[in-house]
């Protein structure tokens, strides 16, 4: 894949804006990827159930013969953006790419604060050049334009980076469309652990199983993945190179093995074991070594996750009664209470940059995803379904994905911080579940 | 306006991957999932939809045999089980739902790990049985609802089978010859989101090894 920029004003020496000088290691994830990266078939289809609060009015039209690519990159790009919760998409409704003479001003007269145009072109060598142009119509100049060097099988990715390219340009902030989520599809009795773009399109599947597959987790460098397998008739906790399919038995130990999490440095899990009785949490390095026990309590101890920093792990217990949220120094010693609202709190997940924690309680019956805030301790419901599970955070820590329920089908969905916006990953109408949201650096 | 800020050097690697990667996408993607075990076997009858048979899992599976540790058992009833290839108190079809479960299957109330009296029976003789033959391992596997959390329901089901490993503990068995696990909510023995089904899901299966 190479890239080279078209714009002809600030581009050049915009610093925040850097896929055209990537340094090596992005280079070689780029080539790497091209093995899990699928053509698409479907459409794009974004479900939003609810409106942004404060959203940036972005024209957009079809990049000029992206038809004849197979892939609708501005579909995608339309579909990304308007997830984010932060845009606000309007159909150019005329033929644009990034040559057009465009009148910046008619277009702020439609309403548009920006304008994003472009091409598909095929290459000699059987490659796709991907060329966009994005506007600032306020300002009236050229923000954004590359060119993008591109195999079929990777045209997909190639809008979700556009998309995240217009994100970071328009808001400052990185974009997590071409990031990946992992999550586990069951079809009768056949369970897949999938990876998949965050629109649910695309991907790979790292394991199939006739045994039940749950609790994924992605290491800090979205090489590998944790999860717990079945397949041979007890929970157990297993490691996966998404590259290289090789996976190996972390832990098998006696009882129950469960609740994979990965400490910021990828070199320990945090996993639950039921080895000397109730289920407690235990430390376990991920290349070899005994694990050692992190708390100790007569109650359920479960679902351990670490602070961004690492020196924390928030953890599930009952051993107030119901299940409630506590954290632990990751060297031991006293356990804090952190959820006080509610009897029956699980499933917590961390925000990036630690200051919020995402969990799952349960209000008359029904589970459902709220956010607290770590300092203040205030609560804000997130989702007002009946049966929600598995919150994860995007790595912008702006998105949230979950499990739900419709019509009788497991879903997936992603809302935003404010609960507002809201939108369901694309389904083949068998269970999905379990999502996590993995890293930045595919 | 080329890119100059990649070496061309860097450009041929990362074609070469590209090139080597990329040769048969979709040859790659199925060869790098693994598979585990075979293709699932048929499973007992359609209406034991999501009940999953100790005697038809894979196999590599430690439980083969079930049916004939069944009638070793003695217990009456489990002969129709066995001979129905499933574990009993697995099997949801039908007539042998009534009889066969006794025999290997401690049901919980909800939100309780308390093993009721009505079970005693029923553990004695796995105890005695056990007691008689030192060389026989038994697992104990916890379930639990489909309410509530994955995780959190799979410790649940692992305090229901400790509860249970604990009776039959107290009854002579040795630690050795007894492992707890837990499946938590994956493994219903009925489908539904009723109290009936709930009440049949929130169990602990008595299985041979």
């Amino acid at each position: 894949m190479t890239t080279e920029p078209i714009a002809r004003a600030p581009v050049a020496q915009d610093p925040g804006h850097a896929l055209n000088r990537w340094p090596r290691r992005h280079w070689l994830a780029a080539a790497a990827s091209c093995v899990v990266a699928m053509p698409a078939l479907a459409q794009v289809r974004v479900e939003i159930t609810g409106v942004g609060a404060t959203q940036v009015p972005v024209a957009l039209g079809r990049f000029r013969d992206e038809a004849a690519s197979g892939v609708a990159l501005s579909a995608i790009i339309k579909a990304d953006l308007e997830r984010s919760g932060n845009f606000r998409i309007i159909d150019a409704g005329v033929a644009l790419d990034e040559r057009s003479a465009v009148d910046l001003t008619a277009w702020r007269a439609r309403g548009a604060d920006a304008l994003v145009a472009g091409s598909v072109g095929r290459l000699a060598d059987g490659r796709f050049d991907v060329r966009y142009l994005l506007w600032d119509t306020v300002r009236g100049q050229e923000l954004l334009g590359q060119s993008n060097a591109v195999l079929p099988a990777d045209l997909r990715l190639t809008a979700h980076r556009v998309a995240d390219d217009i994100h970071l340009r328009l808001t400052g902030e990185r974009g997590v469309f071409a990031t990946r989520i992992a999550y586990v599809l069951r079809q009768g009795r056949r369970y897949s652990l999938h990876i998949t773009d965050p629109d649910g399109e695309g991907g790979q599947v790292a394991l199939s199983s006739p045994e039940p597959i749950i609790s994924p987790a992605w290491s800090p460098d979205g090489r590998k993945l944790a999860y717990v397998s079945f397949e041979t008739q007890k929970a157990a906790v297993w490691v996966q190179d998404v590259v290289t399919g090789e996976r190996r038995m972390v832990a098998s130990f006696r009882g129950s093995n469960s609740a994979p999490a990965w400490s910021p440095d990828g070199r320990r899990l945090v996993v639950t074991l039921s080895q000397e009785g109730p289920a407690q949490l235990y430390l376990l390095p991920v290349e070899g070594g005994p694990p050692v026990r992190l708390t100790r309590s007569g109650s359920i101890d479960t679902e351990g996750v670490f602070s961004p920093d690492g020196k924390q792990v928030y953890f599930v217990s009952d051993r107030g009664g119901g299940p409630q949220i506590y954290r632990v120094s990751a060297d031991g010693g006293a356990v804090e209470r952190v959820t006080f609202s509610g009897d029956y709190n699980i499933s917590p997940a961390l925000s990036p940059d630690g200051k919020l924690l995402a969990y799952v309680t349960r209000q008359a019956g029904a589970f459902r995803v709220v956010l607290q805030d770590l300092d203040s301790g205030t609560v804000t419901p997130l989702t007002d379904s009946q049966d929600d599970e598995s919150p994860s955070f995007s790595p912008n820590g702006r998105l949230i994905v979950y499990a739900s329920r419709s019509r009788g089908v497991d879903v997936l969905m992603t809302t935003t911080l404010d609960g507002k916006m809201k939108t369901r990953l694309l389904s083949s109408g068998a269970d999905m579940r379990e999502p996590a949201w993995g890293p930045f650096g595919r | 306006m080329k890119n100059h800020l990649s070496s061309t050097h860097l450009l041929a690697t990362a074609l070469l991957v590209l090139l080597v990667g990329c040769a048969s996408p979709s040859k790659e993607l199925e060869s790098s999932a693994p598979a585990v075990g075979a293709a699932a076997p048929a499973r007992g009858t359609p209406g034991t939809a999501a009940a999953t048979p100790a005697g038809a899992t894979p196999s590599g599976t430690p439980q083969s045999g079930v049916s004939t540790v069944n009638l070793v058992s003695g217990a009456s009833g489990s002969g129709a089980a066995g001979a129905a290839g499933s574990g009993a108190g697995a099997g949801a079809a039908g007539s042998a739902l009534m009889t066969a479960p006794t025999q290997r299957v401690v049901y919980f109330d909800f939100d309780s790990f308390v093993v009721k009296d009505e079970f005693a029976g029923l553990l004695e003789g796995h105890a005695k049985v056990l007691a008689r033959q030192s060389g026989k391992r038994m697992v104990i596997e916890g379930h639990t609802d489909e309410r509530g959390g994955r995780e959190y329901n799979l410790a649940l089901g692992q305090k229901r089978a400790e509860a249970v490993l604990k009776s039959l503990s107290l009854l002579g068995v040795p630690a050795s010859q007894l492992e707890a696990v837990s499946f938590g909510e994956e493994r219903p023995a009925a489908t539904g989101a009723d109290e009936s089904a709930w009440a049949r899901n929130r169990r602990a299966e008595l299985k041979d090894r």
